[in-house]
């Protein structure tokens, strides 16, 4: 098997998500990276460490901007130049599209949400959680080449060393390809650390009552060394940055401790945290919907149950 | 303006979904609904529609018991409506949907082509961009607000790391979050007025697709298996009666989580 996995990089770091996916691509066959738009090929050069053999990279003025569709062009070149027969994605607004575009352009299968690839009989298999993670179903591809888009958070990367070719590409953009331009672009930056990459999440949901309440979540999460989440409601709200937002409209979160604080639980919220190990949800009303999916669930009062929570984990950890 | 939306029934909400284990597909057969993201690109269609006039054309691809959950989109002001229904296309995967989908809208020739980001049914948020690439049209995903002249759509699209502002010429394909508005409810005048509205249903061979690019036939994927129900484990539920903190302590030190 010869896997080509997308590499999405942002201000000149690699996408963990993307080198977890990278992992579990080298531990099934040969795996080249992709790396495409501007600096791609100094970025290249840390793809070596998690299994890559060899990346290719195109730094081409229409893949400066973080779009789709030129990006569609570029792998599709290299699939037919390399006879990959299988490309990887971790799955993020920008590599959906890519996955969904090449996959229209080369007639090929996409399998998404996958959270794990194995081999059975040498046949590539994808294990997709569907009905709102209640069961696990195998897929599969009926041809070559096979799409699939990861979990965000489904691989961990695994550090092995060594070196990597990189070598450059040329691609001939179709026309539709460019006719989108980027206008602007707005970063959210948080403090702390970034939600994507904590072990631990403590999240807020309307339940908080008022943006104030907002330091109680960040306290219990500065205790614990974890990162701050918030849900649709109250980011729309405007108590809390977009960049922190958890579920659909979001970021999806899989971190070893998820600790829900006033969040219902609606399937929106869900779908962006529910592959946290543990979840541990505070809520006052017993029939949130989040008590169906938590594995503590504490029905009660946040203010009085989260400053003690949080003095208990100072003394716990001192 | 022309503004096509395409629209797809799911399962209703309310509604305990499963598989069916013989065709190892979502069992569809129960109460209907419109995906509710696509319920914001109807209603971002019918503000555009209002400040700027033109049409708005609902198209879907589904069974023929569609039409019925399409009445709503109609009752909330769209003009009419094109349903492709053939048994051929039932189990299509992205191949297939993104094919029959590109040949209706070849039909409806509209500036803008409108998707919801995400379908409630398991889908990914996956097929606007493939129906633009069949298109060879600009696409923008997960637009939280959305500016149309007679021209050109910039769109306000939501990432992992915040916003981008991305412009693209008419004709365009748009996947809207939904975040960008609040769909209205239909009122009582849009629900009569629903029933006289054209609606039309074609076959994929209307469309003049073969029946080998849509449904299993069509389909580069396949579910192979359904695994057994995933465990979470052992849930735990408590109430607060003053000591909530230090068992919540206990349970996330005793799983090394603290």
């Amino acid at each position: 098997m010869t896997i080509l996995v997308f590499l999405e990089h942002h201000r000149g770091e690699l996408e963990k998500g993307c080198l977890g996916v990278l992992s579990k691509a080298a531990s099934l066959g040969e795996a080249a990276g992709v790396v495409l738009g501007w600096g791609a090929g100094e970025v290249a050069l840390r793809a070596g460490a998690f299994g890559a053999t060899k990346v290719y990279a195109c730094e081409d003025e229409a893949l400066a901007a973080p779009l789709p569709q030129p990006r569609v062009d570029a792998l599709a070149a290299l699939v037919e130049q390399t006879g990959a027969d299988t490309v990887l994605f971790a799955a993020s607004v920008l590599a959906s599209d890519v996955a969904a575009g090449l996959a229209a352009r080369l007639d090929a299968g996409l399998n998404w949400d996958l959270i794990d690839l194995v081999l059975s009989d040498g046949e590539l298999v994808g294990k997709r959680p569907a009905l709102g993670d209640t069961v696990v179903v195998d897929v599969g591809w009926t041809a070559s080449p096979r799409l699939a888009l990861a979990r965000a958070g489904a691989f961990d990367p695994a550090e092995s060393g060594g070196s990597v070719e990189v070598e450059q590409f040329e691609v001939a953009f179709s026309d539709f390809s460019t006719l989108a331009t980027l206008v602007e672009q707005t970063q959210e930056e948080s403090s702390g650390p970034s939600i994507e990459d904590a072990d631990i999440i403590v999240a807020g949901g309307r339940g908080l009552g008022s943006p104030e309440s907002f330091s109680l979540v960040e306290e219990l999460a500065g205790a614990l060394g974890g990162a701050v989440a918030a849900t649709r409601a109250v980011v729309d709200a405007g108590w809390y940055p977009y960049s922190t937002q958890v579920g659909q409209t979001g970021k999806t979160v899989s971190p070893k401790l998820y600790v829900a604080c006033g969040i219902s639980g609606a399937i929106q919220h869900k779908v962006g945290m529910q592959s946290a190990g543990t979840i541990v949800a505070i809520n006052k009303d017993p029939n949130a919907p989040i008590f169906d999916f938590c594995d503590l669930g504490v029905v009660g009062d946040l203010h009085q149950i989260v400053p003690k929570l949080t003095e208990l984990v100072r003394s716990h950890r001192a | 303006m022309k503004i096509a939306v395409c629209v797809k029934q799911v399962p209703d909400a309310t509604v305990h979904k499963r598989i069916d284990p013989g065709t190892k597909r979502l069992d569809r057969s129960g109460e209907a609904a419109l995906n509710p993201t696509d319920l914001n690109a109807v209603e971002e269609a019918l503000r555009i529609k209002e400040a700027r006039g033109g049409e708005v054309v609902l198209v879907s691809l589904g069974p023929e018991k569609a039409s019925e959950s399409l009445r709503k989109a109609l009752a909330m002001g769209a003009d009419r409506a094109l349903l492709v229904a053939d048994e051929a296309a039932a189990g299509s995967d992205l191949r297939g949907t993104s094919y029959a989908l590109a040949k209706a809208l070849e039909r409806v020739e509209a500036d803008l082509v409108l998707f919801g980001q995400a379908s409630s049914d398991g889908d990914g948020a996956v097929l606007g961009a493939a129906v633009a690439d069949r298109l060879r049209r600009p696409v923008i995903s997960q637009v939280a607000s959305l500016r149309v002249d007679e021209t050109s759509v910039v769109g306000k699209r939501q990432t992992e790391h915040g916003y981008d502002l991305i412009s693209a010429p008419l004709p365009a394909v748009v996947a809207v979050s939904d975040a960008i508005n609040e769909p209205r409810y239909p009122s009582l005048k849009g629900i009569m007025g629903a029933k006289s509205k054209p609606s039309e249903t074609v076959s994929i061979q209307d469309l003049g697709l073969s029946p080998e690019t849509v449904g299993e036939a069509g389909s580069r994927t396949t579910v192979l298996e359904l695994g057994p129900p995933v465990a979470r484990g052992d849930q735990v539920k408590i109430e607060d009666d003053g000591s909530a903190a230090q068992k919540i302590l206990d349970y996330i030190v005793e799983r090394r989580l603290a």
